[in-house]
Order: C-alpha cells, then sequence, then structure tokens
C-alpha cells in the first residue's frame, strides 16, 4: 500500500467519523425539523407530505408572540447584566488575588452541581416570600444567575490571554489607570465580553426548566409557552415553533462565528 | 565634554526584595546626560527589576531615584516620562501603526497636525516611513521592534530604557539592529539605559557597561576598560572568553614579577605599575585565549609551557584549541585560521607560551 493511498484512506476515516458524530448530533433537530412540515393534524415521523401550513399556525399564534417578545425581553436584560457583573467579577479575581481564585473556581462550576430544577424552584419559593412572585424581575435574576459561569469564563479567558505589558506599556506612554482600561485593557476584552454575552443570550433564549417554575402566564418565554402548547396540543404546530427557535439560535451563532470566532468564546482554557 | 552636566539619571542606594529573595542591594548609579549606558548581566541579577524601579513599575524597598534632577521615587509610572521598549514589543494589536506610535502624544494631548508630524518624524527615523496604516499584525519582528522604538522616542523621554529589546530577533537581525540603534542614539541624543545578558551586545553599542551580579554592581566601565582591566573574577570570566589559571604566589625579581604555582610551574612578567601585587601575596592570574601562542620547536619565548592537545573547535576565521597544560590546567588558545587542527592533532604535545604582560592580575 503505498503513502498516498493511506493518507487518503485515513482521510476518509476521520472524515466518515465526522459525519457519523454531526448526523448523531443533529437528528433529534432533523426528526423536529421534518415534522414540522408535515400537513396532518397529527405529529407524524416521517411526514406524509409537505405544507407549511404549521409554521403560519406557530407564527400568529398569540402565546408564542407574547412569549417570545418575554423571551427577547428577559434575555437583552439577563445577558447584559451577566455581563455586568460577570467582567467586574473577572477583573476583580484576575487582577486582585485574595483567595478569590477558589470562588471563581466554585462558581465556574456551580451549573454543573445545582440543577436548573433547583435554581428555578428557589427563586420562585424566595420570589413569593418577597412579594414579587413570577415578575420579570425574577425571571431576568434566574436567568443571570444560569448564565453568570459562562459570561464569567469568558471574560476570565480573554483576561489571561490579555498580554500585561500592553497595560505597562500604555502606563509608561503616560495613561492614566482609567485611561488605560478605556483604551487598552477594554478594547482588547470586547470580543471576549461579546462573545460571553451572545452565549448568555442563547442560553437565556432556550432556557426551559428554571423558567417554567420562575414564569407566570405573563412573563412566560418561549420554552415555556412551547411545553404549556404540547400539554393541550397535538399538532406539528410545535415542531414549527421548535425549528423557527433553532434557526434564531443558529442566526446568532452564526454572527458570533463570524465577527467573534466561535474558538475564542467556546476556549475553556487559556492555555 | 558632557560630563559637567547634571547627571539624567540617578540611583542612590537602592534596594528591592521580593519576599526572600533580594534582587536589588544598595545601589547607587550615575547616569550622564546623553550617553548610552547598557546594564550588563546573568539572568536573575536584577537587570529588569532595576528598569521596573526607573520606569515606577517597581517601587524600591529603599533608596531613592533621580530623574532630571527631580526625586520620582514616590511618582508613579505615568508622570515619569521614561520611554520604556518591551522585551516583546508590547504592541498594541488593536492599533495601527501610527496609533501605536501616536499613543503617547495623545494622553499629553498634544495638537492634531503636531502630533501626525511628529509621529512622521518618528517613524522615519527608524526607517519605517510609508508603514503607518499598517495593522501591526501584518509586520515583521524587525518592523516591530522599530515600531516599539518610534512609539518610546517620540515622547522625547528622559531616559530611554531597553529591556533585552534585540533578543527576539534572529542573529543576522540583531547585528544590523545593533548598528540602527547606536546610530539612532546618535541622532536622537537621548539618555538611553540597555539592558542585555549578551556581553557582546554590550560590548558593541555602549558607552559605558554596568556589570551587575546578585543585585550588585561589579563593576562600571567603558568596554575598553572592562575588557582590558576586569575590577574582579567575576567580571573577568563574564567578559569574553578567559583562562583562570591557578593561584599564583607572588614576588619581585629586578624588573620582574615572578608568579609560582603549585606543581613547580614558574611564570614571569614585567613589573607594572600595580599597588594591589605585593611581594608574598597571593594572586589570581586570568589570561585571554588570544594571549596564548604555540610556540614552533626550540625557539625561545616567555613563559614556555608543555602541554597536550584535547579539542580544535574551529570558528573560521580563527580556531579555540583546547590543551591540557598539567598544573595549570585546562587553557584554551586562540590560533588564527585553522591549519592547526592538522599541524597539533588532538593527543599531540606542544608548547605554548603565555603573555603575562597583557594578563589581567587580581590580589586574592
Ligand atoms: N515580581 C517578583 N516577585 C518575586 N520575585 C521576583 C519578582 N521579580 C523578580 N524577582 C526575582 O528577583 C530577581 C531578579 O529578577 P530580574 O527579573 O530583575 O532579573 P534579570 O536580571 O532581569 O534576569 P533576566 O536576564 O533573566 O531577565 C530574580 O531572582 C527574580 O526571581
Ligand atoms: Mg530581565
Amino acid at each position: 500500500m503505498n503513502a498516498w493511498l493511506a493518507t487518503r484512506l485515513s482521510a476518509g476515516l476521520f472524515w466518515s467519523a465526522v459525519a457519523l458524530i454531526l448526523g448523531y448530533m443533529t437528528i433529534p433537530a432533523l426528526v423536529v425539523l421534518m415534522t414540522s412540515v408535515s400537513p396532518s393534524e397529527l405529529l407524524e415521523f416521517p411526514p406524509s407530505g409537505f405544507s407549511l401550513r404549521w409554521y403560519e399556525r406557530a407564527l400568529t399564534y398569540p402565546d408564542f408572540q407574547g412569549a417570545f417578545v418575554n423571551g427577547l425581553i428577559v434575555t437583552a436584560f439577563a445577558s447584559s447584566l451577566s455581563l455586568l457583573i460577570g467582567s467586574a467579577f473577572a477583573y476583580l479575581v484576575e487582577r486582585y488575588t485574595f483567595g478569590g481564585r477558589v470562588a471563581l473556581e466554585a462558581i465556574l462550576a456551580s451549573p454543573l452541581i445545582v440543577p436548573h430544577f433547583t435554581t428555578g424552584f428557589g427563586f420562585l419559593l424566595l420570589g413569593a416570600n418577597l412579594r414579587i412572585g413570577q415578575s420579570y424581575a425574577v425571571v431576568v435574576a434566574t436567568h443571570v444567575l444560569l448564565t453568570l459561569p459562562f459570561v464569567t469564563r469568558s471574560v476570565y479567558v480573554s483576561l489571561r490571554n490579555l498580554d500585561p505589558a500592553l497595560e505597562r506599556a500604555a502606563t509608561n506612554l503616560g495613561a492614566s489607570p482609567l485611561q488605560v482600561l478605556r483604551r487598552v485593557t477594554l478594547p482588547l476584552l470586547l470580543p471576549g465580553m461579546a462573545g460571553g454575552w451572545l452565549v448568555a443570550a442563547m442560553l437565556s433564549l432556550t432556557e426551559f426548566t428554571a423558567s417554567l417554575y420562575v414564569t407566570a402566564q405573563r412573563t412566560q418565554t418561549l420554552p415555556v409557552a412551547m411545553y404549556t402548547y404540547v400539554r393541550e396540543y397535538t399538532d406539528p404546530t410545535i415542531a414549527a415553533i421548535s425549528a423557527l427557535l433553532i434557526t434564531f439560535t443558529t442566526i446568532l451563532m452564526l454572527i458570533a462565528n463570524r465577527y467573534l470566532g466561535l474558538r475564542r468564546i467556546l476556549a475553556i482554557d487559556a492555555h | 565634554m558632557k560630563g559637567e552636566a547634571s547627571p539624567a539619571v540617578e540611583l542612590i542606594k537602592v534596594s528591592k526584595s521580593f519576599d526572600a529573595v533580594q534582587a536589588v542591594r544598595e545601589l547607587s548609579l550615575t547616569i550622564r546626560q546623553g550617553e548610552l549606558l547598557t546594564l550588563l548581566g546573568p539572568s536573575g541579577c536584577g537587570k529588569t527589576t532595576l528598569l521596573n524601579m526607573l520606569a515606577g513599575f517597581e517601587v524600591p524597598s529603599a533608596g531613592s531615584i533621580v530623574i532630571g534632577g527631580r526625586d520620582v521615587t514616590a511618582v508613579p509610572p505615568y508622570r515619569r516620562n521614561t520611554g520604556m521598549v518591551f522585551q516583546n514589543y508590547a504592541l498594541f494589536p488593536h492599533m495601527n501603526v501610527f496609533d501605536n506610535v501616536a499613543f503617547g502624544l495623545r494622553m499629553r494631548k498634544m495638537a492634531k497636525f503636531e502630533m501626525a508630524r511628529a509621529v512622521g518624524h518618528a517613524l522615519e527615523m527608524v526607517k519605517l516611513e510609508g508603514l503607518a496604516s499598517r495593522r501591526i499584525r501584518q509586520l515583521s519582528g524587525g518592523q516591530q521592534q522599530r515600531v516599539a522604538l518610534a512609539r518610546a522616542i517620540v515622547i522625547e523621554p528622559k531616559v530611554l530604557l531597553l529591556d533585552e529589546p534585540l533578543s527576539a530577533l534572529d542573529r543576522n537581525l540583531r547585528g544590523a539592529m545593533q548598528v540602527e540603534l547606536r546610530e539612532l542614539h546618535e541622532r536622537t541624543g537621548l539618555t538611553t539605559l540597555f539592558v542585555t545578558h549578551d556581553q557582546e551586545e554590550a560590548l558593541g553599542l555602549s558607552d559605558r557597561i554596568v556589570v551587575m551580579s546578585r543585585g550588585e554592581i561589579q563593576q562600571v566601565a567603558t568596554p575598553l576598560e572592562l575588557y582590558r582591566l576586569p575590577a574582579n573574577g567575576f567580571v573577568a570570566s563574564f567578559i569574553g572568553e578567559i583562562n583562570r589559571l591557578p593561584p599564583a604566589r607572588c614576588r619581585t625579581e629586578g624588573n620582574d614579577v615572578v608568579f609560582e604555582i603549585a606543581g613547580g610551574i614558574v611564570l614571569r612578567a614585567r613589573k607594572r605599575n600595580q599597588p594591589t601585587i605585593g611581594a608574598g601575596q597571593e594572586t589570581h592570574l586570568f589570561v585571554r585565549p588570544e594571549h596564548l601562542t604555540l610556540v614552533e620547536g626550540d625557539r625561545p619565548a616567555p613563559n614556555r609551557v608543555s602541554c597536550r592537545v584535547t579539542a580544535h573547535l574551529y570558528q573560521g576565521a580563527y580556531t579555540l584549541t583546547r590543551v591540557d597544560a598539567g598544573p595549570l590546567g585546562n587553557l584554551q588558545l586562540r590560533v588564527l585560521g585553522g591549519e592547526v587542527i592538522a599541524a597539533a592533532p588532538i593527543g599531540s604535545q606542544i608548547k605554548i607560551s603565555i603573555d603575562l604582560d597583557k594578563a589581567v592580575i587580581l590580589a586574592g
């Protein structure tokens, strides 16, 4: 067997493996997508024909419309707040070692340890106790908490990758600490911060478990409205709205990738 | 001479400790107006720490720093007006060449048109005219180096601080940049403190050299003095190649000084004006490889010693020949050309002559 053939073969093997894994990862979404274009009144897979009627219904269903707007409001506030808090926290931990590294690691690991169910349930009880029930404030607070680790990590990684000599150079050239922050540190952190914000936005838009507890009819987000819908109806509208949500999130993701580079955002470790 | 003018920089008994490490110990140093002074020393001897204290990034544990007649010990780094060039250049990646160079001027709130002129002039100085709108990423290492230099000189600092600025460049480029740095220094006339651990760089570039070791100054001298008259064993062995002979006892004999070395070896030198060498004293002899010569046949020569060839290191213009000289230990000779490799093969017995008149003689 010559070397050329060997490389071709191993390349072939590699790409088959990639295709297999990709297929596996996208199967559920594909099933939903196919179901969404079925003309049948019932959820059926594989679909028996092609129709866009369920898309029309999904887009005109008032509960979905309201929930989508709710979701956007919650996401806008939650990911922005999360960015603010996460950036400040990452900066403090990176710059002043007051044993903060331990706290940081605890926070970064918390979403793996505390189930969303618990977080939502906790905020529900707390909200009831404070008599602010299932208000936007509680929903936003929940989403900030759930997205904070990702934003913090994103900003923290950018900070770690920032060459401290750059800030020194600016200082040496006459920039006061505030000017250094404004002209060097912040501009260089911007991609990491924007990336963190986008990841937070995507998580917040699609979050379901905790939102189920902390939202009411008035404040419910799209995933919650979708859940309510499937409990009452069994038509493919739910598949159509799923497909729309996936598309929307994918577009966000593509924007992130185009302008910031996914690798940078998803970088778990600085080294 | 400018020597009369007030010094550009004065360090007065400056110390710096990091926890247990004492990086700089009671160091006093004066940098003259407009000179290029080099800090030379092995890794970890405190060069960067000293530079950082001048720039204001480190606060001395004790002592004071005076720049341009003003005590700046407690002045924050952004009000010191020093110009630093970092080892990895530290150029701002989110700005183009122009904005990098203009940064210091913006901080000084210089007017737009004046700034454009100053930046243009600085870029011309480092031969980067026409690259003002380039991104930093599109520059070669040598070009980045020049931008860093332009950025530092454009603010007309009281002292230019260079921390091993050439170490990241490849060998050829380094040689060329040394020449350019020297020219740039002549044109700008900026007082410059240059840090390096490369002695060739230091010898070739400096007006004066400060040799440091373990946070202390070993000697301050011109390159010529430093090579010819090192103040102690550390400097002697740190600057250039040198052979250290075993300790000798010396006495005077007429116009000669006689050195007796264990093993019955006696070496002679003409008496010189060096009060530190007294009769009966223990002395240390350091001889450069170029002051050891091969002796052919039985020709008379001063301080003839027999030895055995152990290695040849051919260097092109010359060959470094290693010999085992018995009681004198292992020595290294510098022989012009490469013929010696065939003439005195490894293992052969040869005779060498030691020119002690050019040796460094230090009291024990
Ligand atoms: N921030 C710091 N914390 C603790 N120790 C330090 C710090 N900075 C320097 N040191 C120590 O001080 C000593 C001098 O360090 P410095 O960086 O000044 O050496 P250097 O001469 O510049 O060496 P090199 O040629 O390797 O750059 C070293 O022993 C170093 O470990
Ligand atoms: Mg250093």
